[in-house]
């Protein structure tokens, strides 16, 4: 592993200066895949052949002068719940076990055309449910940092894949934190962005209003360059936003001197990790010493926060997972009685426990009778938490949080209460039920060398301002070692 | 005011949502959801009087553009996915006797 030592932006620039080969590269790190991956499982599946092929590809296309993007010839991994076009994608369940997608996800076109070479598909929770990756149908993901650990989820195997040097950058998508809390848990920086910066289209839907794609990389430089390359409006979503100032990149390397910087005390409050707490007021410190004002506030709504999304998320889930019925795609039940027992019977084979609890509680929040005091109560609740935000940043540039109350709980200690994992989401659901965009970076490590990230959150638009505070920290901060390089040690 | 699962709800519960649930996972699944109710509850401490529901975060707007086939023929394409298929058509169980 000679090539992991960099990020993405250095290993392009290498490829660009032609010290190394985009095949090299790829090679280089499907050598690490072939060293490390019977202990994390970081991928579902990894198509050798084809990346040694399209390695080839670029390569020409780089020597011709026909790629010069910033990132073109660097290996990436991609979450197995966005589609391309002749591979499997299965959100790691058996309902989809044997579904081939005839189309590529909108930021699958948009990494080829920058020219990176795309790994395989990684491990995740059960279409995106769960806070661990423990609910994939196809087995665990281990923590690269200490495989007795989860690596948080859903976004598990796209992290554990970049901290354990098995690919460079990775596809990741957050609904309620899936990539901020297992980015904080892999030691790795994750960036949710605003809603409809980058297009939903060919992304397998969890709960609409609330999905966002984003980048998952070894640093916030290596973050903004890969966002530059997903974001832009796409008329294939409806829901994409036309804008102009994704120039992300312009953000880095400024100062924090005269930033305006708010902690929601309540998000500090009881129930943190004594070592998460430690190292979110070192973070808070390190702020204040490169000269920004750091400011408590108080974010009245934060009690409801959980309620309003699980509420939400579960009723989008309910209505959006309809499609998986055994008609047109995916798994069947054998030996069924005619149309309506096919339908119930494939569900109930091809769906986990996690996933139909949230269809279930979705299906009852809007039932007629129960709809007004549970869904549309949390639509409400919604809007008020949306206020808080915005009084915020009448005050403030960003918020500073932790991404998560803890370290990576031990493999098999979440899945037996479902409600106390729910309660782990606390710091990153906000962002989704607001919109907002939001970066977790490493910050710090516990007492057993877990890593502890820590949250930026911006207003709508404001992702600038959230890579300018993340690459100063950074800065401040210096080199956070991935996980594989502690082994080298 | 809690709402109690009880047998009647689950059922339309599960028609709802196309599951079939045993006799043991009807009781695990009363007593989940029944959890979750009782701690979605905290809700209603909120005074939400003349709020406006938030289904999203911006406004949304239909957007339009004129009626054209923009994409081929891809009837095989659509079809290889099937679990089972006739004559270029999804085939299902019967269902009209």
């Amino acid at each position: 592993m000679e090539l992991g030592k960099h990020s993405a932006l250095e290993l392009a620039d290498l490829i660009r200066r032609r010290q190394i080969s985009v095949t090299e590269a790829v090679k280089d790190t499907l050598d690490q895949i072939d060293r490390q991956e019977k202990e994390i499982h970081a991928y579902l599946y990894i198509d050798k052949k084809n990346a040694l092929a399209r390695a080839k590809q670029v390569e020409k296309k780089i020597a011709a002068g026909d790629m010069k993007g910033p990132l073109a010839g660097v290996p990436v991994a991609v979450k197995d719940n966005i589609c391309m076009k002749g591979g499997k994608t299965t959100c790691a369940s058996k309902i989809l076990e044997n579904f081939v997608a005839p189309y590529n996800a909108h930021v699958i076109d948009r990494l080829e055309q920058a020219g990176m070479v795309i790994l395989g598909k990684t491990n995740m929770d059960e279409f995106a449910m769960g806070s661990t990756t423990e609910t994939s149908a196809y087995g665990v993901t281990r923590n690269p940092w200490n495989t007795g650990r989860v690596p948080g989820g859903s976004s598990g195997g796209s992290c554990a894949a970049v901290a354990a040097g098995e690919a460079f950058l990775a596809l990741g998508s957050d609904t309620g934190g899936s990539i901020r809390q297992p980015s904080a848990f892999c030691g790795v920086t994750g960036l949710k962005p605003t809603y409809g910066t980058v297009s939903r289209y060919g992304l397998v839907a969890y709960a609409s209003s609330l999905d966002q794609i984003g980048p998952i990389g070894k640093n916030t430089a290596d973050c903004a360059a890969f966002l530059e390359v997903l974001s832009g409006h796409d008329e294939k979503d409806s829901t994409s936003v036309k804008r102009e100032d994704l120039d992300f990149s312009s953000a880095l390397g400024k100062e924090v001197r005269g930033m305006r910087i708010g902690v929601p005390k309540e998000f500090i409050g009881q129930g943190l990790q004594p070592a998460v707490r430690q190292a979110f007021m070192d973070a808070m410190k390190a702020f204040s010493g490169m000269g920004a004002s750091v400011e408590f506030l108080s974010l009245k709504t934060v009690d409801y926060m959980i309620p309003a999304y699980y509420l939400i998320a579960s009723a989008e889930a309910s209505s959006n997972l309809e499609r998986f019925d055994g008609v047109k795609y995916g798994r069947r039940a054998a030996d069924c009685a005619g149309l309506h027992d096919m339908y119930r019977k494939t569900r109930t084979e091809g769906f986990g426990p996690e996933v139909k609890r949230r269809i279930m509680l979705g299906s009852f929040v809007l039932s007629s009778g129960y709809y007004e005091a549970y869904y549309l109560k949390a639509l409400k609740t919604r809007a008020l938490i949306r206020q808080d935000f915005d009084r915020a940043f009448a005050d403030f540039d960003v918020l500073l949080a932790p991404a998560a109350p803890f370290t990576a709980p031990e493999i098999g200690s979440s899945l037996r209460d479902p409600l106390a994992m729910y309660l782990g989401d606390i710091h990153t659901v906000a962002a989704n039920l607001c919109g907002l965009p939001a970066l977790s970076l490493p910050c710090g490590r516990d007492e057993s060398g877990l890593p502890i990230g820590l949250q930026i959150i911006g207003d709508c638009f404001q992702e600038k301002k959230i890579l300018r505070a993340a690459s100063a920290f950074e800065a401040c901060r210096g080199a956070f070692s991935m996980a594989w390089e502690k082994e080298a040690d | 005011m809690t709402h109690i699962i009880d047998d009647e709800i689950l059922d339309n519960v599960c028609t709802l949502a196309q599951l079939n649930l045993s006799p043991k996972e009807r009781e695990g699944a009363k007593a989940e959801m029944q959890k979750m109710l009782d701690f979605v509850e905290k809700l209603e401490e909120l005074d939400t009087e003349g709020v406006e529901p938030m289904s999203h975060v911006f406004p949304l707007r239909n957007v339009f553009r004129e009626d054209e086939v923009r994409n081929g023929d891809r009837r095989e394409e659509m079809l290889a996915n099937a679990p089972k298929k006739k004559d270029g058509q999804f085939q299902v169980p019967k269902t009209v006797e």
